[in-house]
């Protein structure tokens, strides 16, 4: 059998080697710079920060018999590390080092993982393209004209390109999910309240959820299994244990899984909808029993995202003032200084996003707009539990179109929010939901679809996204070789 | 809705956010486009929704005491674009102050 290069491999294979001695974590951490990161990142622009001698140190410090062992894993840049600067994909920011590691930056490096650099994305987390970083936009290793989806790109694409197996970014709306969708990985959004967000820096707290992307189902498991604990410094976390995960690969016989149909009848990609098809042809040759019904159109739940997480994020962005980090105006008068560098630091999106959530909240329209949306938020909660009171699962797509083109969208926000029209409902509901490769369509661009389940319904989501990853394997990659994964075309 | 452009300085200006004059007609617009697609919401008949309560009603809760994590105030200002001593410098605030 023919060796499998070191970055083809699983998180879960990579901490195997390592723990049985064969490879070093710095030999491991390093080998997704020596062959992919000298192809593809300078065109892709995964990275924000690195440096060789960091992630040497972050190597031999790292735990060497413990689940992720030697496994490189790249941060989406609102994470707090202490070895690497986090930016928030702004300029307001400056060169903030964080004085503490984020609990699950810490869980990551106790349970043997190497974070090897921070990984771009939209600034503050508010886009769905990576075009809104500060510091230039990621591209789609798959199609280098079109974007990556955000606002987690970075960490998407590294995982694509073969970087790193495994990479943690941030889901408020969609920011895991979709670009996981656009760059062929699964994406991971948990149920609110089971990863700490202590050390993430806050969007839209009753949405922001730290989100896992990998290339193998098996490492999306491992990764939760060390994520998914209590934090005393994270008073929004659930009560009692995280759902068990080692169940992944259980298999789905039995499973419910829900049909909403009616979503997809039109503005959905063809593409999507054959995978759609697909995928549900899938899950019943695997032993699961589809479910159609109707469900309430995405497009109530952006409408209600779109005030309810403005809201907070012009709340949780008042601390960046020009006073306590990074960039500063200059003035001599304290209100000035304020709002000079406010407005010189943030860029449009997040200009846009706190003028319309100040908006919704200011004296005369807090009841028309936030109020409002509050009780949207309540249906579209009733709305998911009535489904799952019919189904496990729900099958849907993640995204309704294809990767796009970069410029596509920036001018036309309402355009850029409505590429988030399957995946905010989870958010609004505080579920789980999973992006799954589904493999290349014609245009040679990756396909997706996602799979919601009701709160601590991880076990079944990934038991679901293994049935659809083993049939896909078996299609595409000879036996033997389900470490490997399928490099990016062209 | 269509919000005009003073409303958008006023609005700028509760979130000391500073926008050039230039900009304020194309703010206007994109935040009504924005506000136009929120009236969906009114299809919904929302009327007598409760409102969410989205933190868990079983939030744990921490004793409200020192745990002994503190923050030296040189590594709490090491970021600050002007510091001193430990303290965060910002323009004066309070003015005239002859004794």
């Amino acid at each position: 059998m023919t060796a499998v290069e070191t970055w083809r491999r699983s998180a879960r294979s990579v901490a195997e080697e390592v723990r049985a001695g064969r490879i070093t974590a710095e030999a491991a951490a390093e080998a997704g710079f020596e062959i992919p990161a000298a192809r593809w990142e300078r065109d892709v622009h995964a990275i924000l920060s690195t440096d060789r001698s960091a992630r040497a140190h972050a190597a031999a410090e790292a735990p060497k018999q413990a689940v992720l062992s030697g496994v490189p894993v790249l941060l989406k840049d609102n994470l707090c590390t202490v070895d690497h600067p986090t930016t928030c994909g702004s300029r307001i920011l400056g060169e903030w080092r964080s004085p503490y590691d984020a609990t699950v930056v810490a869980r990551l490096r106790q349970a043997g993982a190497v974070v090897v650099g921070k990984g771009n994305m939209d600034e503050f987390a508010m886009g769905s393209s990576t075009e809104f970083s500060a510091f230039g936009p990621t591209r789609n290793p798959y199609d280098l004209a079109r974007v990556p989806g955000g606002s987690s790109g970075g960490p998407a694409a590294a995982v694509a390109y073969g970087l790193v197996p495994l990479a943690l970014g941030s889901d408020t709306g969609g920011s895991v999910r979709q670009p996981a969708a656009f760059c062929g990985v699964l994406g991971l959004k948990p149920t609110y309240g089971r990863l700490s967000r202590y050390g993430l820096v806050a969007f839209g707290s009753s949405l922001d959820q730290v989100g896992i992307f990998a290339r193998h189902v098996g490492d999306v498991a491992d990764a939760y299994r060390v994520l998914a604990h209590r934090d005393p410094f994270d008073a929004s976390m659930r009560e009692g244990g995280a759902p068990d995960v080692s169940t992944w690969d259980a298999g789905v016989k039995g499973l419910r899984f829900g049909w909403p149909a009616n979503l997809w009848r039109e503005g959905v990609d063809q593409a999507i909808v054959e995978a759609l098809e697909r995928a549900a042809g899938w899950l019943e040759r695997a032993g699961a029993q589809r479910v159609p019904f109707e469900f309430l159109p995405g497009t109530f739940a952006v409408a209600t995202y779109y005030l309810l997480a403005t809201a907070e994020a012009s709340s949780n962005l008042a601390r960046f003032d020009g006073v306590r980090y990074g960039f500063r105006a200059r003035s001599d008068e304290l209100g000035s200084l304020y709002a000079h560098s406010r407005g010189e630091g943030f860029g449009p999106e997040v200009r846009r996003r706190i003028l319309l959530g100040t908006y919704a909240l200011s004296a005369g329209y807090h009841d028309e707009y936030y109020l409002k949306a509050q009780r949207a938020r309540t249906r579209i909660v009733r709305e998911y539990a009535a489904a799952f009171a019919r189904c496990d699962v729900m099958l849907l797509p993640a995204t309704p179109s294809l990767a796009f083109k970069l410029g596509e969208k920036t001018d036309d926000p309402l355009a850029m929010y409505l590429s988030d029209v399957f995946t905010i409902g989870a958010n609004l509901a505080g579920i789980p939901g999973l992006s799954v490769p589904m493999g290349l369509a014609a245009s040679g661009l990756p396909s997706a679809v996602q799979l919601l389940g009701p709160a601590d319904s991880e076990p079944r989501l990934l038991q679901a996204a293994r049935a659809l990853e083993a049939e896909g394997r078996s299609d595409k990659i000879p036996r033997g070789y389900e470490r490997e994964f399928a490099w990016p075309g062209k | 809705m269509a919000l005009s452009r003073a409303e958008a300085a006023r609005i700028a200006e509760l979130a000391r956010l500073h926008v050039p004059e230039a900009e304020l007609d194309r703010v206007a617009a994109q935040l009504s486009q924005v506000l136009d697609f929120a009236a969906a919401l009114n299809e919904l008949q929302l009327g007598d929704e409760p409102l969410t309560a989205f933190a868990p009603a079983d939030a744990p809760l921490r004793i409200d005491g020192p745990d002994g994590r503190t923050l030296d105030a040189e590594i709490a200002t090491a970021n600050a674009p002007e510091a001193e001593a430990g303290f965060f410098l910002v323009p004066p605030v309070v003015e005239d102050l002859e004794p």
